[in-house]
């Protein structure tokens, strides 16, 4: 897969990059480079218990969800149900969005299909942990239209990239 | 080359198709993460230098022109921005306070969430380039229909 053959060493020419940028803000200003560097460690303590978790999930679908099962639960010919799994999964998806790309790119490889990633991706804008805060914020009725609304353009979303999105990429 | 529409065979021929072990499972899972891990720290790391290199009060000065003006900064602050979303309720409010329209706090609102131009590189990496840059660019607009319609219908209803 073209995707899969480039992502191992993109990463690290990445990573590599965003040091280069760290290094020539150092020259400019070395106080700001510190300064991000210092809020850095606290962001990867945040992150962590994500990653583990993804991790723990990644092994699980290794172990128990073959491509076989991917294809039939969330692959192109899927029943409508399987835009409800993908809506509520990333609702239910928690931390920065990162870490859930490996894991999604994981299912991609099995079969999952575009779209439902699609509406996964969309549907994680309804923070189940904050949506407490967003109605004392915003107003509960705000909060509940808004969510609503959101779950619309999630599926919406997926069609679009159903349509759209992944022209040259399918293929394995 | 497209994938067919038809059902595909049941898996690719590959070990996966059967159940693999556990420890074979930790393996592979562990080959795959560590594929993602310099992205995501990579990610982490620009999050960090970007928060620190912008000022947050520096944003709050953009607004105030007109409503659509507004909208569209906002939803393209949303995208650019990184962080946790409580930070974007935190200056959705502070701007509403100051008499940004509630439109513009919404596209604000939901383009943090939705759109992510500083982790499209990851996205990119992982999950493909043009998946990435199509998702977005649906995403930005789509800030902008859900906090029309999220206004719109609060007003409907009220």
């Amino acid at each position: 897969m073209k995707i899969g053959r480039n992502k191992g060493r993109g990463g690290w020419l990445f990573l590599a990059s965003v040091v280069a940028g760290y290094a020539v803000t150092a020259l400019v200003e070395a106080d700001k480079a510190r300064a991000a560097l210092a809020a850095f460690l606290p962001m990867l303590g945040t992150v962590a218990p994500v990653l583990v978790l993804v991790l723990a999930l990644m092994i699980v679908s290794e172990r128990f969800i073959t491509p076989r099962r991917v294809e039939r639960w969330l692959g192109r010919n899927s029943g409508p149900g399987a835009w409800l799994i993908a809506a509520g999964a990333g609702a239910l998806a928690t931390g920065p969005v990162y870490p859930w790309y490996a894991l999604l790119a994981e299912l991609r490889r099995k079969g999952m299909q575009p779209a439902l990633i699609a509406v996964l991706l969309y549907a994680r804008a309804i923070k189940l942990p904050l949506l407490p805060l967003m109605a004392h914020s915003f107003g509960a009725p705000f909060t509940l239209v808004l969510s609503g609304w959101i779950l619309a353009f999630a599926w919406l979303s997926g069609l679009v990239m159903r349509r759209f999105g992944t022209k040259t990429e399918t293929a394995s | 080359m497209g994938r067919p529409s038809a059902p595909r065979p049941a898996g690719d021929g590959s070990a996966t198709e059967g159940r693999l072990s556990w420890r074979t499972s930790a393996v592979r899972a562990g080959r795959g993460f560590a594929t993602a891990l310099p992205i995501v720290i990579g990610m982490l790391l620009l999050t960090s230098l970007l928060t620190t290199l912008v000022p947050q009060g520096s944003l709050e000065r953009l607004f105030g022109r007109d409503e659509v003006w507004d909208v569209i900064v906002a939803a393209i602050l949303g995208s650019l921005a990184t962080g946790h979303p409580l930070v974007g309720y935190v200056l959705a409010g502070e701007l509403l306070a100051r008499g940004v329209s509630l439109v513009a706090v919404t596209a604000l609102l939901v383009s943090w969430v939705t759109v992510g131009v500083v982790q499209l590189p990851a996205e990119a990496l992982l999950l493909g380039r043009r998946f990435a840059i199509v998702r977005n660019l649906c995403c930005l607009v789509f800030a902008v229909a859900v906090a029309y319609l999220t206004v719109g219908t609060l007003r409907l209803v009220a």
